[in-house]
């Protein structure tokens, strides 16, 4: 029988506040538990909530980027349930009325068609704190550093129909946001959690089958795995004249299982109502076309730009302008060598992979290791013939390690490219005396054959200089040699 | 101060008079805390006012202010001893909300008010008992006993701002602050013989003054005369960007306009609010009070508010419902009451809120959970919003017609201790006094004669942000009549 998957994300986006939504904290990860934690974070008697507005601005900017409606009026509730991680016992959050009404996005698929995901609606909530149940003998301890930090929560239809089609979907909201810089984008600190709604019916059907939600995906990767087994498991179930329970359900990424956390039976009763500390948010127009006007360039936008003004392919422009920080580099790398093609080659090979071996994110890469300028001269050492594209991929490294100027590294190191010709002629005849068997074959052969044996010397030559002599040079003077 | 007062007992004076004696060095503001201190030593037994008496602290910050003083660096009530409501948090001060849940809280922080009244250089004696979480219309309901009236101490002091009343009645502070969610300033005032203001919602900072309904909480004055409560408001009053809820509108001098005259005053009478339920003798002592109103040059007309019968079951639906929120972060986890020996979370939560809650806040917390339960919500808490702006438009129909509502404050004068047993017939004492709130708008209840030897209070309700109308009518008032200077039997 044959199955379509339906799938709809909720997606938790932390964003980019120094502060929390409704306190001074901050907002900084990694700290010392409960040092980000203050009266009012603690819930502690006779404290208020104040709405921090740079959560608003970011999550208007959000609504903007993907076309979505601002809600001129929009407000918070409160959400009730007791856990030892939730200061307050209630969840500030938005339900009948959120900020961000219904937008769209736009997905480019494998086979090159494209494809729009509708969003249902996005609000603004505090996150809750976290229970550590390992660090104490028969306790669980409590951080409230997470207590209170601005989260959105970004809501899809159930438009998406297979496990990479969500994939893309996720990594294009997350090409969006971190463009938009709503959010710092990073997933393995918690700041982009999906929960995946998956449901699957007969191809064919109009009627959706019974979902499930698995929770808390944290990697691409999650997501995709998660969906997968999910199907298959509600398929499994189906096929076995079994029924699916609506149920909420926990995938571990380590052991890679899922387990059923629990029922819609079993599913709290929140008892929302309208959270009378907070007043509802109005926002006007005259402040959204304020905000707009602040809105960066969204990555469709520049992926368009990158291919009209550096003559790149669809391909590269995509990849480039997936991420806004690469985007970035990228752009200054094209500028300061003024070789937009190379540039791209460059940050798209040596810089990504280099990026993907040490985990670094661009931004430390750019900061820390390696700015834009210094990649362009690099590049520059190519183009005016110092290095050869070989050594410049050594000078590459040698500066991560070094940071030492590019022409010290250069001399130092020996990695200056030779082009001089009598030094060359000198190898080059060494070579060809050497080797009177293939010189016979070479002069003998035909086309094809005489590019692979061209090879052979070349391969000789560069050997014998130790990788200095300029390649351009060497093809010349050894054609010359050979022919004659 | 008037060469009359001079030989008056310091714990007889209004606060007027009090800032006259210490600007003229008649007093040290040392002098009458410590005079003040002893009287709550030897007499507060009797009527358990105080939860908490900050001796040391208030002594340090008479010196302070007459220091201050000296130097021509006095506040506004410079060395003036009043007292704060238990549900005000009080830096490094014991914050109980009369509840075993708080018996051993204490803030590290002030509430707004608190930092006001510090910085204007009053003295705060100590923290005054009220009903557990501001719940309760007689100060039954409190952890560390039911308060005495002074007046009668058989009898309750009304609630839930019962402590501060009392204190105020029974000359064991000179000026106290309180809390109104439903009337639990004026009412107890009303029984105790005080002026009392709620103000209009949001003209006073509710930061640090620990929830019960946070959509109807409202910090104000509790004192002697409508003067001094027009020197408290000019404290208390003002935005705080710590309260989202707390308004921006302008504060005037609210002593500035307690001399206007009455002339052309447009006072509408509810007839709703004189109908069953209301004693006789109540009835009378308002109506001379409207009488005494005629004679300052005000008109009087008859008026409706037709929704009033629906006050108190609607009140009754949307101050639980708040609660139930408000009071789930008593949970045994950060602070406050926690269960012996908890042998899960589950048994942690439920006994933690068993044995720390007292029974009335529990009822309401169950209340509010079935009012906001999916299945229950339509019926009950959407209706009660419906009924509430229903409310609302009453009042604002009336002002079209009128300056100003009055009206009794209570239905009965203090009743015994013990004798309202029946949640609904206590909650129906409010019946006068919760439209104020479901409305937000500010009233005052001032003293108009007595009941059985029983102060009997009289309340004005006013249009939004104008305390300084009702103080002036108040205060005008009490220039033609001495119920407030009435003082309770074997006081001291």
């Amino acid at each position: 029988m044959s199955w379509e998957t339906v799938i709809g994300l909720e997606v938790h986006m932390q964003l980019a506040t120094k502060t929390k939504i409704f306190s001074g904290s901050s907002t900084e990860f990694g700290q010392e538990p409960n040092t980000q934690a203050n009266a009012i974070d603690l819930a502690m008697p006779g404290t208020l909530p104040v709405l921090n507005e740079e959560a608003l601005r970011y999550a208007i900017m959000f609504g903007l980027a993907i076309d979505a409606e601002i809600n001129p009026l929009s407000a918070f509730e409160r959400k009730n349930y007791f856990y030892p991680d939730l200061p307050k016992g209630y969840q500030t959050t938005q339900l009948a009325e959120p900020i961000v009404g219904p937008g769209k996005i736009e997905i480019e698929l494998a086979d090159g068609s494209s494809k729009t995901i509708r969003i249902h609606h996005a609000h603004l909530e505090e996150d809750a704190g976290k229970s550590l149940h390992e660090d104490f003998a028969d306790q669980s301890g409590i951080d409230l550093n997470r207590a209170g930090t601005p989260l959105l929560e970004i809501v899809t239809e159930p438009d998406m129909r297979s496990p990479e089609e969500a994939v893309v979907f996720a990594k294009k909201l997350h090409s969006i946001v971190t463009s938009v810089g709503v959010t710092d984008g990073e997933m393995s600190q918690g700041s982009m959690r999906f929960d995946v709604n998956v449901s699957v019916r007969k191809k064919g059907e109009e009627k959706l089958g019974t979902r499930t939600e698995t929770k808390n995906l944290n990697s691409f990767r999650f997501i995709e795995e998660a969906i997968k087994q999910e199907v298959n498991r509600q398929i499994d179930v189906i096929e076995d004249g079994g029924k699916i329970i609506q149920e909420t359900r926990l995938y571990d990424g380590d052991t890679k299982t899922a387990r059923a956390m629990r029922s819609k039976e079993e599913a709290n009763d929140y008892r929302y109502f309208p959270c009378p500390d907070l007043l509802p948010v109005v926002v006007d127009k005259e402040t959204i076309e304020q905000i707009r006007a602040t809105l960066p360039e969204l990555p469709n936008a520049k992926k368009q730009r990158f291919i009209d003004t550096y003559a790149l392919s669809s391909y590269d422009a995509g990849v480039l302008t997936a991420e806004r920080a690469l985007a970035d580099y990228y752009e200054g790398v094209a500028k300061f060598s003024g070789e937009p093609k190379l540039a791209a080659n460059w940050v798209m090979g040596e810089v990504v992979s280099f990026l993907n071996k040490s985990n670094l994110s661009i931004t430390t890469f750019a900061n820390e290791r390696m700015r834009a300028k210094d990649l362009a001269a690099i590049i520059e050492r190519i183009t005016d013939n110092t290095i050869s594209g070989k050594q410049a991929k050594d000078l590459f490294l040698a500066y991560l390690e070094e940071q030492d100027d590019i022409d010290v590294i250069i001399e130092k190191r020996g990695l200056k490219q030779v082009s001089d010709t009598g030094a060359i002629e000198k190898i080059v005849a060494d070579i060809v005396d050497a080797n009177p068997e293939q010189v016979e074959q070479y002069r003998a052969a035909d086309e094809g054959k005489r590019k692979k044996l061209l090879g052979f010397f070349v391969g000789q030559i560069m050997k014998a200089s130790k990788g200095q002599a300029n390649p351009g040079v060497v093809n010349e003077i050894l054609l010359k040699k050979l022919e004659s | 101060m008037p060469d009359s007062l001079s030989n008056t007992p310091l714990h007889q004076l209004t606060i007027a008079e009090l800032l006259d004696g210490l600007t003229q060095k008649h007093f040290s503001s040392e002098e009458l805390t410590q005079h003040y201190l002893a009287r709550i030593d030897r007499l507060d037994s009797n009527y358990n006012s105080y939860i908490t008496v900050t001796a040391e602290r208030a002594l340090e910050a008479a010196r302070a202010a007459d220091n201050a003083r000296t130097e021509n660096k006095a506040g506004q009530l410079a060395g003036i001893p009043i007292a704060h409501k238990d549900i005000f948090c009080t830096n490094g001060v014991r914050t109980s909300c009369a509840s075993k849940m708080l018996d051993n809280f204490v803030p590290p922080y002030d509430a707004h008010i608190v930092t006001k009244f510090a910085q204007a250089g009053a003295v705060c004696l100590g923290k005054t008992n009220m009903d557990e979480f501001a719940m309760g219309s007689s100060n039954e309901t409190s952890f560390y006993g039911a308060v005495k009236n002074p007046w009668s101490t058989d009898c309750v002091p009304g609630g839930s701002s019962g402590g501060s009343a009392a204190a105020i009645a029974a000359q064991l502070c000179v000026a106290a602050t309180g809390t109104d969610t439903g009337g639990s300033i004026r009412q107890p005032a009303a029984l105790c013989g005080l002026t009392g203001l709620k103000p209009t919602y949001g003209r006073v900072s509710r930061y640090g003054m620990i929830a019960f309904a946070s959509s109807l909480d409202q910090g104000g004055p509790m004192t002697r005369t409508a003067h001094d409560a027009a020197l408290l408001l000019n404290v208390m009053a003002g935005f705080d960007e710590r309260d989202s809820t707390s308004a921006q509108n302008a504060v005037p001098d609210y002593t500035a306009t307690l001399n206007n005259s009455l002339e052309g005053l447009r006072i509408g009478l509810p007839k709703e609010y004189f109908g069953e339920g209301l004693s006789p003798e109540i009835e009378k002592a308002v109506q001379a009070a409207i009488k005494e109103f005629e004679k300052l040059g005000a008109t009087v007309k008859e008026i409706s508010l037709p929704n009033t019968e629906l006050a108190v079951p609607c009140y009754y639906v949307i101050a639980p419902a708040e609660a139930s929120a408000n009071l789930s972060r008593f949970d045994g986890v950060r602070y406050g009451y926690r269960c012996e020996n908890p042998k899960d979370l589950f048994d942690l939560y439920t006994r933690t809120r068993a044995e720390g809650f007292g029974d009335e806040v529990k009822r309401r917390i169950l209340i509010g959970t079935y009012a906001l339960s999916a299945g229950y919500y339509d019926a009950y808490y959407r209706k009660a919003q419906q009924v509430r702006r229903l409310i609302k438009q009453d009042f604002v129909d009336a002002f079209k017609e009128v300056d100003v509502i009055a009206g009794p404050t209570t239905p009965n004068p203090a009743f015994k201790l013990g004798a309202i047993s029946d949640p609904v017939t206590m909650y129906l004492e409010d019946i006068y006094t919760i439209a104020v709130n479901l409305a937000g708008l500010p009233a005052l209840s001032i003293p108009a004669g007595f009941m059985q030897n029983k102060p009997v209070g009289l309340q004005l309700i006013g249009n939004y942000f104008a305390e300084a109308q009702l103080l002036n009518i108040g205060h005008q008032y009490q220039t033609v009549t001495d119920w407030h200077k009435h003082t309770a039997p074997n006081i001291e």
